[in-house]
Formats: structure tokens, C-alpha cells, sequence
């Protein structure tokens, strides 16, 4: 490759907007951040040929701290303006960002027909068991018991939502669990997720230092997955079932049908519109 | 059947001739209405079938109406010429829908029993038709192509021109040549001698199109250059979702059906992003879960067009019937100050338009544009002269590499439009946002931006020029020259209720009340000017609209858009608007005044 054609290296603190975060100090978010870029920089995408797509809540700000295309939606819909980006952008490589209230609570539908669906897309959940941007309310990975929300302060006696076994079920093809502790696993995780083809769940733990504190001990109680990836189903299911919830790495892969676009035999307008006519 | 007691047909007066088919579900009366309209069209008329069902999926009931004449048809008039019934089962479901008099007739097979006193209080004539009898005689013989047959006969119809609409209504199923033959075997027993004197048919009018109210919409979306639909199923949506599925994929477009509504909406709205014209298509219910979306396109400046299928509401309400309601959610609905567009297409034949030019103005215009349709206008088909087609040179402005650094996505311009980048184009990423931002996309709460933007938005609209197209104004050709255009009545109408309202106005000026039609197909951002030359001067203006809240009444009068006295003639679905019953209220001035 000669100089005058030869793409400069891009470093993955090019793919940073240099907007500042809105995040608090300490944030589990900011490793995300870090993380992502690092993967595109790892890949090499051009930054013009990516997309990050986000609903509403503390991650889901993401799209403009970097310095690709992105959307930032409405709360919950992270996951369809994607797919609708994907299927008429088959070219384009595109991310999804948000977390557990946004993805999991508003947006659970979704969640499952995207699995169902299993576009070409990277669904990264920063989980941090709380609503943050709304001042600390429980959401659906909130433990049942825990009171220090005003909304519900006997707790909310309802059983935590179940993000891999959940995705499992409803068919993604690609679930994966990070840690935003965990910066360079994490980074490859990401790798990995882009480069399944179909639709890739990467759960990521991702302390709140001001709503959850007791998180930080999360550092001492992530482990990596003891029994590797899987691409058997029935494997994955006993193995996300008996997960603690706190095993990293990727869970379960497998490669499944992808929904795509499926052009027929070209015609033009003017042959359709001859149906009209006797 | 040697007398065949018949009602005059519409060549020698020019009169319209309206015939209703009815029966159960599954009896075959939608099709048996199909065929007509294909055999009235071989025989060079205008016409227009409308569809009555219940929600049920088979067993209900269902009745084809059929209207046609020698010049276009835009409703189904007051009342019926002829009734066929191929059973009695529901017929009370029918009773308000299909008005009979003394001049109409009904034909029946006396096997199903006695003309109910519903229908026979009407005074028609009764002619008895031993449908079965003549079923039986022919193998996997179907009723409703004797009773079509007898209908021919009963309203002159050539037999050639309901045999060519066997042909082209069943014969394009791919199915076996014995359907079609058995079929006009039917058909020609039910018709027997038939009216004397049968002349040859006259060459099939070349030009003459035969479509759906839906159809048409997915048709004019296509010449705007639809390419992705996102879409969940609802009645009377649906057909425009299944007509385009396939067609889109043929035109290297695609669709994809969605989780629910509040999916389908956003799907766009990414699809849209990347630099794919595209649209959904719902009906209210739907339109009420995309509300969130549609101010999600306004903020973020995405074009994107919803087609709103009217039915009868609110809730599920009646959901195989026709309405005009959504006019308030689709003007008022969205959150915050959200400009956007609202259109409805005044007939059949006016969707392929309309979706067209709402196609090129959201895209354009860089917002949403709500299309409201109906049932009366989506499950109807037309046979009508060509669809007009838009040509103007609207579409999206996009940015281009290098243009300008850095880029600014929502920066300010003359007219409110940005160049809007397309991922894809180097040196120009940007994040589009539903929070408020600055104008290069930067999530803002400051005031000035807040303003800055709200007004850009506006801008876009307000100043844009939407030229000739905001609406039809009717007016007899005689009236061109008229001495006293003052004395005239004035019907200002919108969408589906124009056809009715056309008719009626051509009655009362052909009785000497000169009355005009201003039908608006642009409903927002209103084109106050344009209406008020329009409706000045007029001797009464009546506001017409098939809902119960006289939503365009209301909305008018808050535009402060009409003269002061000012009346509205309003009724709810599921019955569609009578000419008479308007006519009426154009020359009765006590009615509600402003």
C-alpha cells in the first residue's frame, strides 16, 4: 500500500466527541465509554460507517460522547430505531447502548423481539440495578428487597429480571457479560459482539457510585465464567441458570438465522402501476 | 325467467345506479361485488364498491355495494336501485346501511325464506329468484354467481361485460380454468334471455383504473419515493401493509413488521435517519402509541409519514367501519410545541396524490406528516380516470462532505431547513437528538437554544410555500361567470366526506342554490389565506365531517378561519354521508350556528 492510499491508523480516542460526560465521578459508565472506542479502534471502523443508538437514562448518553453517527431516542426504543437503521442500512455498523430501566423495563418488548429477530446488531446494557437519572428509583435488576427508594420503600417485592436467561429464552444468538471494573475484557467482549453476525447482548455490570455505593464490592464478587462459551442451547440454558449473575465472559454464542432485507427480482414503478389498469 | 323487471339504467339519463349484494360470510357477496366492478368498468362506466363487514373472521355479515356511472363517482348516494340478497341471515345489520323506496327492487331466492319486514317495509318490488335451484344444476355451482347473473340482467348490464369480469377478477388467481368456467356458467343461468337488444360491448376504456383507497396510498407513497416500511397489523390498515410488502422488496426497498406500534414508529424514524424515505401505516389506536415517536421526528428533525387508516373510535371502537375522528389527536396530540404536517386525501383516487406530496413535504421539510385516510376510502375501490401525479421538485436536503466544518446539523437557515448528513458521509457525524440541543446537536437547556430551535421548527412550516395543493375547491363550470357569487353556499369539508359533499352541491345548484366545495387536503399547517379567499363570498358556510365532535369545526374556529356564522353539519360513523342529508343542512339555517 503506497502513502497516498494508505488509511491513517485511528486511535480509539478519536472516536471520543470530547463532550463531556454528564456522568458523576466514579461512574461505571466512563470505562464503557472507554471500552467501545477502544473496540472500534480495535476493528478499525471508520467512523462514518458506525452508529450508536440510544434511548433514555444516565448510558443511555452515550451516542454524543462519540464522535461517530448516532442517535440518542426516546426512552425504551433504543432497540427499534436500530433495527430500523439496520434494515435499511445493511452497510452500517450498529451499536446499541442504554440500561437495565431502559432496555429492560420500558423497553423489555423490544428486548425480546429483537432477540426474536436477530439483526446485525451490538446491544450493550449498562446494568446498574437503579434508575440514576431519575434519582434513584428500583428497576427491574433492582433486588426485591432493597428500601432506599421513596417510590417503594418497603422494596419492591418483585423478583429480579433475569437478563441472559431472558435473552437465551427469547433467542439471541450472541450473550455476553462484562464488567466495567474490567476494562480490557470488557474492550474484547465488544470485539467479539461487532463481529457476531446477528444480534449480540453484552450485559455489562456497571456500578451507580451515587445511588448504589454498596456496588463497589462488585470488584471483588465478578468472576470469570467457569465453563466457556457454549454454543449449545441446552448448555447455556443450565449455565445461565445456575449463574450468579456475576460470571464474565461470553456466555453463549451460536450462529443463527440473521433478519435481513430480502430484495425480490427488480421491477420498476411503472410495471406496478400497469396492475391498475385493465 | 322470462320477465325481468328492471330498474333504468344510468346510459340514458346519466343518473348513477347503486346495487347492493349482501349475505353471510364466506356467501361470496364481496366477491360477487368485485366482479361487478370489473364488469361495469368492461362496460366503460365510473364507479365506486364499497365493503360493509362485521369483525368476524367468517359467519358474520358482508355486503358489497356497488355505485357506477357514465361520469366518476365519489360516494354512494342516498339510496339503493337494487338489492340481492343471497341469504336473509343478517339482514338487520343492513337495514340503515342500504336504503330501499318504492322505485327500488329486490332480488332474493324465495328457498331462503320471506323478505324480512325490514326490508320489505321499504315498498321495493320483490323479484323471486330460485338462486339455489339454479346452483344446484351445475357442478360446485355458486349462488352468488346466479344472483350476479340476475342482477345483470335487472340493470341492463351486457352479459359480455360480467363475463369479462369473471375473467379478470378470478381468472388472475391463478386458479383452475373450472372456476371461471363454472362461474359464468352461473352467471348466465341467473341472467337468462336478459333485456333484449344487447348491443357489442364498447372498447374497455384504455386509461381506466381500477384501485383501492389503500392500494392507492401505498401506490402515491411509492412515487414519493417510499423505500421502508416499518408496520404492525390493524384494520382497515392492514391491506396497504400486505400491498406494499412485496412490491417494496421488488424496488430494492423492504418491509418489516414490527413488534407493536410504538416500534414501528421509531423504526422509521432510524430507518429515516439513514436516508431511506419511509413510512408506517396504522389506524387510530396505532396513531395514539406513536404519538411519543412522531415528536421524537419533530425534535430530531426526521422525515418521516404515518398513514392513519380512520375507524370508528375512541378505543378499539368499531374497527371494520368507517370515521373521521382522529382529526384532534392527529392536529394536537404531540407533546410539547410540535409542528408537523397533517394531510387527508379527498377520494380513492386523490391517496395516490396525496401520499405522494406528503412523501416529498415530510422529506422536504425534514418532519412528520400524518395521512388521514379511511375505511370508506381504503377497503373501496375506484374505477376512476388516472391519479394525478405531483411534480414538483421537492426532496431532502442533504450535506454534503467538506461543505462546511464543522458541521452543524441544526443550524439556523432563511427558511428553518438544515442539510441533514447520512451516515455514511465522512467528517459530518453528528448525533440526532430528542432532547432540546444546540445547532450542531449538542443537548441544550438553554433558553436561547430552546427558542432558537422552536422557532426553526416553525419557520419550516410557516414560511414554506405549499402552492395550489392545500385543497379542491368545486364549483359548477356555469358559475364561472356568475352574476352574485355572494349568494352562494359555501361546504367546507376534509378527506372521505368531499365525495358526498360534491354531490351534494351539484343537486342543490343544479335546483338553484348555487352551492361551492372547498375540500382541504392540507389540514395543518392550515393555509388560513388561501381558505378565506376561498370561502368569501358566500351566503352560508356549513362545515361537514363524518364524526361526532365536529373536530374540523372546532379546529377552524380556533384558526379563526371562518366567517362568523358559520355552521356545522357533523355525524359519526359507522353510516356514511348521505348528499341528501347535507344537501338539507345547507339550506336549513337554524341549524347549530357558531
Amino acid at each position: 500500500m503506497d502513502a497516498a492510499t494508505a488509511t491513517p491508523t485511528l486511535r480509539a480516542k478519536e472516536y471520543k466527541s470530547g463532550l463531556t460526560p454528564v456522568w458523576c465521578p466514579g461512574c461505571g459508565h466512563f470505562a464503557v465509554l472507554s471500552a467501545i472506542t477502544k473496540a472500534l479502534a480495535y476493528l478499525q471502523l471508520p467512523k462514518d460507517r458506525v452508529a450508536v443508538v440510544s434511548g433514555i437514562g444516565c448510558s443511555s448518553r452515550v451516542p454524543a460522547y462519540l464522535d461517530v453517527y448516532g442517535f440518542h431516542g426516546i426512552h425504551g426504543r433504543a432497540l427499534p430505531l436500530a433495527s430500523g437503521l439496520k434494515a435499511a442500512r445493511p452497510d452500517l455498523t450498529v451499536l446499541v447502548a442504554g440500561g437495565d430501566g431502559d432496555g429492560f423495563s420500558i423497553g423489555g418488548n423490544h428486548f425480546l423481539h429483537a432477540c426474536r429477530r436477530n439483526m446485525d446488531l451490538t446491544y450493550i446494557v449498562m446494568d446498574n440495578e437503579v434508575y440514576g437519572m431519575t434519582k434513584g428509583q428500583a428497576s427491574p435488576t433492582t433486588q426485591p428487597d432493597w428500601m432506599h427508594s421513596k417510590l417503594t420503600p418497603h422494596g419492591t417485592g418483585v423478583p429480579r429480571f433475569q437478563p441472559a436467561a431472558i435473552a437465551l429464552a427469547a433467542g439471541a444468538s450472541f450473550i455476553a457479560r462484562g464488567f466495567s471494573g474490567d476494562p480490557a475484557g470488557l474492550t474484547q467482549l465488544l470485539v467479539e459482539a461487532i463481529q457476531h453476525p446477528g444480534f449480540a447482548f453484552v450485559h455489562v455490570l456497571s456500578p451507580c457510585q451515587t445511588f448504589r455505593p454498596e456496588q463497589r464490592e462488585w470488584k471483588d464478587r465478578v468472576h470469570p465464567c467457569h465453563l466457556g462459551t457454549t454454543d449449545n442451547h441446552a448448555e447455556a440454558a443450565r449455565l445461565i441458570q445456575m449463574d450468579d449473575g456475576m460470571a464474565l465472559g461470553v456466555l453463549y454464542a451460536q450462529h443463527l438465522p440473521v433478519w435481513q432485507p430480502k430484495p425480490e427480482a427488480p421491477t420498476s414503478l411503472a410495471e406496478i402501476e400497469a396492475e391498475f389498469l385493465p | 325467467m322470462d320477465t325481468h323487471p328492471h330498474v333504468d339504467g344510468p346510459g340514458a339519463s346519466g343518473q348513477a345506479t347503486a346495487v347492493a349484494i349482501i349475505g353471510s360470510g364466506g356467501s361470496g357477496a364481496v366477491t360477487a361485488g368485485q366482479i361487478l366492478l370489473a364488469a361495469v368498468a368492461r362496460a366503460g362506466y365510473y364507479g365506486l364498491l364499497t365493503r360493509s363487514a362485521g369483525p368476524q373472521i367468517r359467519g358474520g355479515e358482508s355486503a358489497a355495494m356497488v355505485r357506477f356511472a357514465r361520469q366518476p363517482v365519489g360516494c354512494m348516494g342516498d339510496r339503493f336501485d337494487v338489492m340481492v340478497a343471497l341469504d336473509w341471515n343478517n339482514v338487520a345489520r343492513f337495514v340503515d346501511e342500504i336504503p330501499l323506496d318504492a322505485a327500488s327492487l329486490i332480488l332474493a331466492d324465495p328457498a331462503s325464506g320471506p323478505v324480512p319486514a325490514s326490508m320489505a317495509d321499504s315498498g321495493a318490488r320483490v323479484l323471486e329468484v330460485p338462486f339455489q335451484v339454479h346452483a344446484k344444476r351445475l357442478p360446485e355451482g355458486r349462488v352468488n354467481m346466479v344472483a350476479l347473473g340476475a342482477l345483470g340482467a335487472a340493470i341492463g348490464l351486457p352479459l359480455a361485460a360480467l363475463e369479462a369480469g369473471v375473467e379478470q377478477t378470478l381468472g388472475s388467481k391463478g386458479k383452475s380454468t373450472t372456476l371461471v368456467e363454472t362461474s359464468i356458467a352461473g352467471l348466465r343461468l341467473g341472467y337468462g334471455p336478459g333485456p333484449a337488444g344487447s348491443d357489442p360491448l364498447p372498447p374497455h376504456p384504455a386509461d381506466r383504473w381500477n384501485l383501492s383507497g389503500n392500494e392507492a396510498a401505498g401506490l402515491g407513497a411509492l412515487r414519493g419515493g417510499l423505500r421502508f416500511v416499518a408496520a404492525y397489523p390493524i384494520t382497515p390498515a392492514t391491506e396497504l401493509l400486505e400491498w406494499l410488502a412485496p412490491r417494496l422488496e421488488r424496488l430494492g426497498g423492504a418491509l418489516l413488521q414490527a413488534e407493536d406500534e410504538l416500534a414501528s414508529v421509531n423504526m422509521i424514524i432510524g430507518s429515516s435517519f439513514g436516508g431511506v424515505p419511509s413510512l408506517t401505516a396504522t389506524s387510530g389506536p396505532g396513531l395514539s402509541l406513536m404519538m411519543e415517536g412522531l415528536g421524537l421526528a419533530v425534535a430530531s428533525e426526521t422525515p418521516v409519514v404515518v398513514v392513519d387508516v380512520q375507524r370508528g373510535g375512541p378505543s378499539t371502537g368499531i374497527p371494520t367501519k368507517s370515521e373521521q375522528s382522529d382529526l384532534n389527536i392527529a392536529v394536537y396530540g404531540l407533546h410539547g410545541d410540535a409542528p408537523h404536517l397533517v394531510l387527508a386525501p379527498l377520494d380513492i383516487r386523490d391517496c395516490v396524490f396525496t401520499l405522494q406530496w406528503a412523501m416529498r413535504l415530510a422529506e422536504h421539510l425534514q418532519t412528520p406528516a400524518i395521512c388521514l385516510s379511511d375505511q370508506a376510502l381504503g377497503q373501496s375501490r375506484a374505477l376512476c380516470d388516472p391519479p394525478a401525479r405531483f411534480t414538483g421538485a421537492l426532496a431532502r436536503s442533504v450535506a454534503s462532505a467538506g461543505a462546511e466544518a464543522p458541521y452543524r446539523r441544526y443550524g439556523a437557515s432563511p427558511d428553518g431547513i438544515s442539510p441533514m448528513a447520512i451516515p455514511g458521509s465522512p467528517g459530518l457525524m453528528y448525533t440526532a437528538d430528542g432532547l432540546e440541543h444546540g445547532p450542531a446537536g449538542t443537548p441544550s437547556a438553554a433558553a436561547e437554544d430552546h427558542a432558537t430551535q422552536l422557532d426553526k421548527r416553525a419557520t419550516k412550516l410557516a414560511s414554506f410555500d405549499f402552492g395550489p395543493h392545500w385543497g379542491e375547491v368545486w364549483a359548477d363550470s356555469a358559475q364561472t361567470q356568475r352574476a352574485n357569487p355572494a349568494a352562494e353556499h359555501c361546504i367546507v369539508t376534509w378527506g372521505s366526506a368531499f365525495g358526498a359533499c360534491r354531490e351534494a352541491a351539484e343537486r342543490l345548484t343544479a335546483a338553484g342554490h348555487p352551492t361551492r366545495v372547498v375540500g382541504l387536503r392540507l389540514i395543518a399547517p392550515l393555509q388560513r389565506r388561501a381558505l378565506s379567499e376561498a370561502l368569501t363570498p358566500a351566503a352560508s358556510v356549513l362545515v361537514v365531517e363524518q364524526n361526532h365532535g365536529a373536530q374540523l369545526f372546532h379546529y377552524l374556529h380556533a384558526e379563526q378561519a371562518l366567517p362568523s356564522g358559520a355552521r356545522s353539519f357533523a355525524r359519526p360513523g359507522p353510516l356514511p354521508l348521505r348528499p341528501a342529508a347535507i344537501a338539507a343542512a345547507v339550506l336549513q339555517p337554524h341549524l347549530q350556528e357558531a
